[in-house]
């Protein structure tokens, strides 16, 4: 079973993701919709416990425009670790559209993006790619180690509102 | 210059121990050869042709004579005793081991130097004028703006896998020295009719296999709001360029998809968003960032009787008058000047030198010009503020040293890439060729009366060497394993920005002087007094450059 890191710590992660092509019945709870499935059939899920909804790198976030106040979970996919528009569609979730619940990255990011993952307003991290299999760098490292890479930033980010500019003494 | 608080000094140390962490635990097999890429690259190590090549960031072009020492004995220590300076005001290590790289990177880190994101699909090393703070066409000084832009996208944290690589450059002067129209984004600042600085700002220029010259969205963007707009557009830029094809996915691509109208509408709207938000600049973190770039103690000058001795030197030694001439610049404070160190003699690769050559322009910059040495995007150093009483003493020791040749802005002062000889990515050779021509053209006298011209040379389409912008432009290319050279004629990076355009067909490479030759004899019989090689070919075209150069094949 794959691996959550959330608060801290690293659970059993049982949350199902149904694929982009689902068309199936209503799931039952603990699952993440893909996006169009959660729009043909929001009145139905909107009636289940924990259910999430998650997003390919490519779908706008906009889409859920009045639903961030609904949801709990969503859900943004790295299709490969070099695709960045995760970094930029968690921060418009967070600062734009001020989305309170789990933010949970899921798909192929490594281990070295927790950190910047992390400033973008991501909170749970589903440890499935390669490299979190069968964790061979995580030996001598804690996932805190990952996500608390740095001590400064210097910009504003979905974590942190004031960029240094604005705390520097002088 | 910038001086690091505790602040950056906690940023750049946390940053070596992450990249000792993470070469370590490659090395160790824990990390495969696909994710390690990114991490090294934007520490700024490639693995060239021959060995690892490591780059480290310049930032807008100032270095110290303290760090250029550290650099000499870095060279030494790690390499092969010597550097090359870029056409992006950086520095380059061409035989760096990987294992020792974070080494390398701990003792930079010390003299508050670094390789971040000097490569890789993120926001790179900003450049500027080499001229900032000391021209009298100066609106501006671009540097304070440059460290803002240098702090805000250092390890910004949604910025770091953009579609691709993405540069920034600043100048603040009225002639643009810093090539802004042909980067990712161009920052040209000016002030309003209060007084207040604003930027023009331009999107979309870039070099490489679609070249483009850079397009203004936004005529005047009060200064305050400088980091919310870029993040506007780099927002954009992560969200909607293209990422199926490498070489399609600079800004330029989709700032052309979509025309500069819509993309700047798109840009406007995302700012709208962001406007005023804490990232606003404040007048603190402004002033903050201009107390680094104070004016030096600059001394008092009896300006009659200086002059009065470099005539005197001028007339009885002409080498004097030549390098005054052609190496010497005017300075905006009367009784100083900017001196070119040319990093350009025959037989050279441009841009290359040897530790004890670092070492001897530290002294240079100690003597003469506050311990500051900038780097231009020709490859050549300038000594940024020398007092006019020194021109004699200096010019004897540059002469010394091999950093006097007159040729600054000629012919033979070409910005040339490594090319085939050190990167795996070039088709061809570019510094033999480079060395053909200058061998070639050494009669200084005749290159004074050819004047100023722009020779640009690349050994690939990736245009490292700025041929596309290159008043002559030279391009290697690659036809069935022989190397060829194209030949543009027609570009330029400064104000009027223009690309080149193709002469015709490519020669070998022996050909290459022979053709410049003929394509200098055109200029020669059809300028008009007073006109540049540029002022020439842009008034009668390139067809009488063709015509002469293939006649003979036809």
């Amino acid at each position: 079973m794959p691996k959550l890191l959330k608060n801290k710590l690293i659970v059993d992660d049982s949350w199902q993701i149904l694929p982009k092509d689902y068309d199936g019945a209503i799931p039952s709870e603990f699952c993440f919709v893909p996006l169009n499935y959660w729009q043909e059939n929001k009145s139905a899920l909107s009636e289940i416990e924990n259910i999430g909804v998650w997003l390919d790198s490519d779908d706008e976030p906009d889409q859920l425009a009045g639903d961030y106040q609904t949801l709990h979970h969503l859900a943004l996919n790295f299709p490969t670790f070099m695709d960045g528009r995760g970094f930029s569609t968690a921060r418009l979730i967070r600062e734009r559209y001020h989305f309170s619940g789990e933010l949970r990255a899921i798909g192929h990011f490594i281990p070295d993006q927790l950190f910047y993952l992390s400033r973008c307003g991501f909170d749970a991290f589903r440890l499935a790619g390669e490299q979190f299999t069968p964790n061979p760098v995580l030996e001598n490292q804690s996932y805190e180690d990952f996500l608390n890479a740095f001590s400064v930033s210097y910009q504003a980010c979905a974590n942190d509102e004031q960029p240094l500019f604005r705390r520097r003494q002088r | 210059m910038y001086i690091y608080d505790q602040h950056d000094k906690t940023l750049i140390n946390e940053r070596v121990a992450q990249y000792r962490r993470q070469t370590a635990d490659y090395l160790a097999g824990k990390i495969p050869d696909e994710a390690f890429l990114p991490l090294r690259l934007q520490n700024g190590l490639y693995v060239q042709r021959l060995a690892p090549m490591l780059r480290i960031n310049i930032p807008y072009g100032m270095v110290s004579s303290t760090q250029l020492r550290a650099l000499a004995d870095i060279t030494r220590k790690y390499d092969k005793g010597y550097a090359h300076f870029t056409t992006r005001q950086n520095i380059q290590l061409n035989w760096p081991r990987l294992e020792e790289v974070p080494d390398i990177l701990a003792e930079l880190a010390t003299i508050e130097m670094h390789g971040i994101q000097s490569s890789g699909n993120c926001i790179r090393n900003v450049t500027s004028d080499e001229f900032a703070g000391i021209n009298s066409d100066e609106v501006e000084d671009p540097r304070p703006w440059c460290e803002i832009i240098r702090q805000w996208s250092t390890l910004h944290p949604e910025f770091a896998f953009l579609p691709r690589k993405f540069k920034i450059a600043v100048t603040g002067a009225e002639s643009d020295r810093a090539a802004i129209r042909v980067h990712d984004i161009g920052l040209q600042a000016l002030k309003n009719d209060k007084g207040e600085v604003g930027f023009k700002v331009f999107v979309g220029g870039g070099l490489g296999r679609s070249p483009a010259i850079g397009v203004a969205i936004k005529d005047f963007l009060p200064a305050q709001h400088l980091l919310t707009y870029l993040e506007a557009i780099l927002r954009i830029y992560n969200r909607y360029g293209r990422r199926d094809n490498k070489y399609k996915a600079r800004i330029k691509i989709l700032v052309k998809a979509w025309t500069p109208d819509v993309f700047a509408e798109k840009v406007e709207q995302e700012w709208q968003h962001q406007v005023n938000s804490p990232s606003t600049l404040t007048d603190q973190a402004i002033a903050r960032a201009k107390s680094f770039f104070s004016t030096p103690d600059y001394e008092q000058v009896d300006i009659a009787a200086v002059e009065a001795t470099l005539k005197n030197l001028a007339d009885e030694k002409i080498a004097f008058h030549k390098w005054r001439t052609r190496n010497v610049v005017a300075h905006k404070t009367p009784g100083y000047c900017a001196v070119y160190l040319s990093l350009k003699p025959t037989g050279v690769a441009p841009g290359d030198v040897t530790d004890s050559q670092l070492e001897a322009i530290a002294d240079l910059a100690e003597a003469y010009s506050f311990a500051e040495v900038r780097v231009t995007h020709h490859q050549n150093l300038v000594l940024g503020d020398v007092k006019l009483n020194d021109l004699p003493e200096l010019w004897q020791k540059t002469k010394q040293l091999g950093f006097a040749t007159p040729s600054i802005g000629t012919l033979t002062d070409m910005i040339c890439c490594p090319g085939g000889d050190f990167c795996s990515l070039a088709n061809a050779k570019s510094i033999p060729v480079a060395e053909a021509i200058q061998r070639r053209f050494d009669d200084i006298d005749y290159l004074y009366d050819l004047g100023s011209i722009e020779l640009n040379i690349s050994g690939c389409m990736n245009a490292c060497g700025h041929h596309h912008v290159g008043n002559i432009g030279i391009l290697g290319v690659d036809k069935k394993g022989e190397e060829y050279y194209q030949i543009q004629l027609g570009g330029t990076a400064s104000s009027e920005a223009s690309l080149g355009t193709v002469l015709g067909p490519s020669f070998y490479a022996h050909e290459v002087p022979d053709v410049l030759e003929k394509i200098l004899q055109i200029y020669v019989e059809r300028r008009i007094e007073g006109e540049t090689f540029l002022d020439t070919q842009r008034r009668i075209g390139t067809a009488p450059f063709k015509e002469f150069i293939y006649a003979e094949a036809a």
